[in-house]
């Protein structure tokens, strides 16, 4: 049985459709990431999930129930959200105790499961505080306790590290890949940060325009983008991107011939035709992995930018910019003249046109 | 050549009497003075005797101070035949203004509260209606408003005018409900929705808590708008209900001879000391509620 399952879901806002045909299935205790820019829906098909937004046709399953037409506090879900919503009035236990107090549930029962929560996320000092008196990052933390404290199937978390500064969204990402580990829920994680959705999901749902473009692991999605638009948005920084000519096993452009050899196309795309190379810049070669490239060219370094662990150098390949990522250790300025090489089983190559993997 | 030993150095010299300073606290002076100078000329011509009134200055501040005309004001001027003065005015404007206040305001924050959170079928004609409500001249619906309240039997009473002020609050006040609830964060109103809380649970343990600045606001306005209103009073009650501003007028407009210029000031500061007092009261949280409800539309 799924965890959660999405049937041909379509939403509708007036004549603007958000959501068109979507499904998606989740397995027990999976962490999925719906990733994509603002406005390819994936908040939007988290508030379908959570019941937030009625739905304009298709089905919405968690834990096998039919929960289409669902209240959301009936669903077993918990939300966190980005601004973290946490209710000024009441204390750091009245947030947490909250949807306990709706459902009825005993006195002894609420204080046994805010303590266990608080325990677990580590913030029992503040149960008596009021939100204004904390900091973001113990917000969150409430937050993430009230979803906590309800003992749901599903944790729904939409964009919840997107207000805190960098140092404190690292921290708590790892705890949010903590306690996925300890408590084995399902979660569903919204965010449009690629490093985020890397390293928390297991699978990854790349969205836009209201549909899922690829849902596959990170390695997967990383190495095999299923097409041109997955591959640009994946990889920080992004892909470089050549337009050229599948001829007789080689690919030809204005800066030489790659033979793809050593190529893995997919079933029945091999053949001539018009195509993109996706080069990652980490996967160019330089120094002395060069006897091992499929094609050598010359480079003139237009500008570096030293990165501390790596350095990254921007030149021109066949008139257009090209990113090339080097080891942080590795000597060069600007000006400089280099050798760089392209081995075939570290590209992608997409049809020009429909620009799907080939 | 200028060094760094005898060039400028530290804050600019800023004279208090610059120009634009003159302009700005020139004109802000002026137009208080303007402005208060009538309030202070009724306050002194009230604490004189009638004599001194006929004797002195306007602007003249009394020789000799006497609270006696406040006294009749309140209890034995004249209104026509009856001369009880302003007590019986300042109580029906009170079961007027309590029961309209708390009536209106209750209404009004749930229609705000349901238009801004729970969009249903209809919702923005219903909107639409109301707010066209607030452009209305009332002098339109004087007359119909008489035929209801005849026919519900209620013309004449107090309950009849406690009705019609509550219909009039309506529109501006849901208007600044709706707009406040609407100016608070969305995931609030769904982080409530997924703790199991309903309608009425999100509005009194949610949003109400959040409100206090609007509900001052809507407060102030109710109760000046309520207590200072004439129409409504003097068309759909009965002698005995006048509220106090009624009041007043009969016996600033009743002579008998020589006209009390002390006792009809007097009376109206007691008439106006309510609102007065509300705005010195609250008048931060007033301006506070103002800019937090009315910027989002």
């Amino acid at each position: 049985m799924e965890s959660v399952s999405i049937k041909n879901l379509d939403l509708k806002f007036g004549s603007v459709e958000v959501l068109k045909n979507l499904n998606l299935d989740v397995h027990q205790g999976e962490f999925i990431v719906l990733l994509g820019s603002s406005g390819c829906g994936k908040s939007t098909l988290l508030n379908c999930i959570a019941g937030l937004l009625d739905v304009s046709d298709g089905q919405i399953f968690i834990n096998g129930n039919n929960v289409t037409w669902q209240e959301p506090s009936r669903r077993g879900i918990g939300m966190v959200f980005q601004s973290y919503a946490l209710y000024p009035q009441m204390s750091v236990a009245g947030n947490l105790s909250f949807g306990l107090r709706n459902a009825g549930v005993a006195k002894a029962e609420i204080r046994k499961k805010v303590a266990r929560a608080a325990e677990i996320l580590q913030i029992e000092a503040l149960l008596n505080r009021k939100p204004s008196e904390l900091s973001g990052g113990q917000r969150q933390r409430v937050a993430i306790g009230r979803a906590l404290v309800r003992d749901v199937d599903v944790f729904l978390f939409d964009e919840p590290l997107s207000n805190l500064d960098a140092k404190l969204r690292t921290e708590l990402r790892v705890e949010i890949k903590r306690l996925h580990q300890q408590l084995k829920n399902t979660m569903i994680y919204v965010t449009h940060d690629q490093i985020e959705a890397m390293t928390l999901a297991d699978r990854i749902a790349i969205m836009r325009e209201g549909k899922i473009m690829q849902l596959a692991s990170p390695t997967e999605i990383y190495g095999k983008p299923v097409n041109k638009y997955v591959a640009d948005f994946i990889g920080s920084p992004a892909m470089n991107f050549l337009a050229g000519r599948i001829e007789n096993g080689a690919f030809h452009f204005g800066g030489g011939v790659i033979s793809l050899d050593k190529y893995d196309f997919a079933e029945g795309m091999a053949g001539d035709r018009e195509a993109w190379i996706g080069i990652r810049p980490e996967h160019v070669i330089v120094a002395e992995g060069l006897s091992k490239a499929d094609l050598t060219v010359k480079v003139r370094a237009d500008i570096v930018e030293p990165m501390g662990a790596d350095t990254l150098l921007w030149c021109v390949m066949d008139g257009q910019s090209f990113r090339i990522r080097l080891d942080g250790q590795f000597v060069i300025k600007e000006g400089d003249m280099i050798d760089v090489g392209f081995s075939s089983n570290a590209v992608s190559l997409f049809d020009k046109f429909s620009e799907i993997l080939l | 050549m200028q060094n760094e030993f005898t060039g400028p150095r530290g804050p600019k010299p800023r004279s208090i009497f610059r120009l634009s300073n003159l302009i700005v606290y020139g004109t802000i002076l002026l137009l208080a003075i303007y402005y208060l100078a009538p309030l202070y000329v009724m306050l002194v011509t009230s604490m004189k005797s009638m004599a001194e009134v006929r004797l002195s200055n306007v602007f003249a501040l009394p020789i000799k101070v006497t609270f006696d005309p406040w006294f009749k004001a309140w209890s034995s001027a004249c209104t026509g035949l009856k001369c009880e003065g302003l007590m019986g005015g300042f109580l029906n404007s009170l079961f007027i203004t309590v029961p309209s206040v708390i009536v209106s305001i209750a209404v009004a924050s749930v229609n705000g509260y349901a238009l801004a959170n729970w969009p249903y079928r209809g919702a923005n004609i219903f909107f639409t209606i109301l707010i066209f409500g607030a452009f209305v001249p009332y002098q339109l619906m004087l007359y119909p408003i008489v035929i209801i309240l005849r026919e519900l039997g209620v013309f004449g009473d107090l309950a009849g005018l406690v009705i019609v002020h509550s219909i009039f609050g309506m529109p501006i006040l849901t208007l600044i409900f709706r707009n406040y609830f609407s100016s608070l964060p969305a995931e609030l109103f769904k982080a409530a929705r997924i703790d199991g809380a309903g309608f009425w649970g999100i509005f009194f343990k949610v949003m109400i808590p959040m409100s206090s600045p609007i509900l001052v606001v809507a407060i102030i306005l109710q109760v000046t708008g309520i207590w200072n209103d004439f129409l409504f009073g003097i068309v759909y009650t009965r002698p005995e209900a006048y509220p106090m501003t009624v009041q007043l007028n009969n016996i600033v407009n009743s002579t008998y001879g020589e006209k009390e210029y002390n006792v009809n000031m007097a009376a109206t500061i007691i008439t106006g000391l309510v609102p007065l007092t509300i705005y010195f009261i609250s008048g931060k949280l007033f301006v506070r509620g103002i800019a937090a409800g009315a910027v989002k539309g």
